[in-house]
C-alpha cells in the first residue's frame, strides 16, 4: 500500500494518529535534550547529547512530513503553532531534563522503545512508513549502543550514582509504559497491518530493557503505566516546555528574516 | 541563444549527473554529493527533472541547502521545474560512496568508512586506520562527533586526534 490518495477516510486518520504520536515524541525528546548544550558533565557526552537531540528533531520532521502527505499542516505548523492539549506524546518526554541519571535512564528508556517500534513499522502495510523505519532504525544502533553504555557505566558505579539512576527509573518507567499507550485508530492500524498491537511491542520492549537494567543493579519498580499522552492529557511541564520551544517561532520573527 | 533551445539540448541525465558533481556537502566541502552515492536516481521529461535524493542521516542539516543547490545547478541547464525527492529505500549506506570520495575524506583527515554490514556493531569501529598515518592502533573516542555522520577517534601511533565517517 503505497498511494496516499486511495487510503480510505477512517485508516488515513489512524494511521495519522500514530504519526502524530512518534513525531511528537521526537520532538519533544530532541528539545529536552537539546537543554543540555553547554552543561553536559563532560564534553564528550556534551557532543554526544547534541547529535542525539538533531537526530530525534530530524526523525520528528520526518514523521511530520507523512503526516502532511496524509493532509495534515507542514512540519513547522504542526511543532511550533499547536497548544499542549493537541500533542499526542507520552508524558515521558516532557518531563524536566532533571539531572544526567534522568537523562541517561529516559534517553535509554525512550531509545529501546523507538527500536522494537521501528522494527516493528519495517513490516508496515503502508510502504512509506515502512521505508522510512527501516531508515530511521539505522540511526539509531547508534543511539542504543551509547545510552545502554551509560546505564551500564552508572548503574553501579558508585552508591551516589547507583541511588541516582535508581531514583531516576524510579520516576522514568511508568512515564515509559506511557509510550504503549494505543493511539486511537489501534485496532484499524492492526487489522490492516499497518502496526502490531502496542501490548506486543511492550514485550519485546521488557525483554530487551529488563536484563541490561539489570545487569546494572538496577531494580524495575511495580508501577502502572501513566496514560492520557496519547489522547492529549499532560502534565503540568509540557506547557513551560512548549513556550520555551515556541517562543521564537510564535513571536512572528520568522517572517521578516 | 533567446529560445532556449540549446538550454533544452543540455537537460540529459549525464548532463545533470555531470553538473551535480560541483554541488558539496557544506560539511564535507571537497566532496560531491554525487560521489557520495546520495543521488539515486534522474529523471528527465521534457524540461521536467525529478531528482531521488538519499539524506545521510535524516536530521541532517545540510539537506536544505544541498537540495536548493541541486534546484539550482539544474535550473542553470534549462530545466523548466525540478523536484527533489528525499528517498530511504534502500537507506543510504557508506557502501555507496565511490573511491574518489573516500580519498577526498582521506585528505580532510576524516577515516572513510569500512563496509557497512547488516547491524552496526562497535567492531566496525576497530583498528580503523588512521587519515594521517594508516596505522591501525587506534581508539574510538566518542560515537558522536561534529556532525551526524562523523564519531571521533584517535591514533596511537601518531596521537593525531581524528575523524571518521559512520558506515550507517
Amino acid at each position: 500500500m503505497g498511494n496516499l490518495s486511495r487510503m480510505p477516510e477512517p485508516l488515513r486518520e489512524a494511521v495519522g494518529n500514530l504519526l502524530l504520536a512518534m513525531a511528537d515524541e521526537e520532538v519533544l525528546i530532541g528539545h529536552r535534550d537539546s537543554e543540555w548544550v553547554g552543561h553536559a558533565p563532560i564534553l564528550e557526552a556534551d557532543i554526544a547529547i547534541a547529535s542525539i537531540a538533531q537526530d530525534e528533531i530530524g526523525h520528528a520532521i520526518l514523521w511530520y512530513s507523512l503526516l502532511q502527505e496524509l493532509g495534515w499542516p507542514d512540519p513547522d505548523r504542526m511543532a511550533y503553532f499547536r497548544d499542549p492539549p493537541e500533542f499526542r506524546n507520552a508524558t515521558l518526554v516532557e518531563l524536566p531534563r532533571g539531572d544526567w541519571a534522568f537523562t541517561v535512564v529516559r534517553q535509554f528508556l525512550f531509545d529501546f522503545a523507538e527500536k522494537v517500534r521501528l522494527e516493528a513499522l519495517m513490516g508496515s502495510a503502508w510502504t512509506p512508513l515502512a521505508e522510512a523505519a527501516a531508515k530511521v532504525r539505522r540511526e539509531e544502533t547508534y543511539h542504543l549502543m551509547h545510552s545502554r553504555a551509560w546505564i551500564a557505566r552508572l548503574g553501579d558505579a558508585t552508591e551516589e550514582s547507583h541511588q541516582r539512576m535508581q531514583a531516576a527509573l524510579d520516576l522514568a518507567w511508568p512515564h515509559a509504559l506511557g509510550l504503549f499507550e494505543p493511539a486511537p485508530g489501534e485496532a484499524l492500524r492492526v487489522a490492516e497491518g499497518i502496526q502490531p498491537p502496542e501490548a506486543e511491542l511492550r514485550a519485546r520492549w521488557e525483554a530487551e530493557v529488563r536484563p541490561i537494567l539489570e545487569a546494572a543493579s538496577l531494580v524495575i519498580p511495580q508501577a502502572e503505566p501513566i496514560y492520557g499522552g496519547r489522547a492529549g492529557r499532560h502534565t503540568e511541564h509540557l506547557a513551560s516546555l512548549l513556550a520555551d520551544f515556541q517562543l521564537v517561532a510564535r513571536s512572528g520573527l520568522g517572517e521578516t528574516w | 541563444m533567446s529560445d532556449g533551445r540549446e538550454a533544452k539540448g543540455q537537460l540529459t541525465r549525464d548532463t545533470i549527473l555531470a553538473a551535480l558533481e560541483t554541488v558539496k556537502d557544506p560539511e564535507i566541502p571537497t566532496v560531491s554529493i554525487v560521489d557520495l552515492g546520495l543521488i539515486y536516481d534522474v529523471r528527465v521529461k521534457d524540461e521536467e527533472v525529478e531528482v531521488d535524493f538519499a539524506p545521510t542521516f535524516v536530521g541532517c542539516p545540510a539537506l536544505h541547502a544541498m537540495e536548493r543547490e541541486i534546484v539550482e545547478r539544474i535550473q542553470s541547464l534549462g530545466a523548466h521545474s525540478v523536484r527533489v525527492r528525499r528517498v530511504y529505500r534502500p537507506p543510504w549506506t557508506a557502501d555507496r560512496m565511490n573511491e574518489r570520495a573516500r580519498q577526498a575524506l582521506r585528505e580532510l583527515g576524516i577515516a572513510p568508512p569500512r563496509p557497512a554490514p547488516a547491524e552496526i556493531t562497535l567492531t566496525v569501529f576497530e583498528k580503523l586506520p588512521c587519515p594521517f598515518c594508516g596505522s591501525t592502533d587506534t581508539r574510538m573516542e566518542n560515537l558522536f562527533g561534529p556532525t551526524s555522520c562523523r564519531a571521533l577517534f584517535y591514533c596511537n601511533t601518531c596521537q593525531q586526534p581524528f575523524e571518521a565517517f559512520k558506515p550507517l
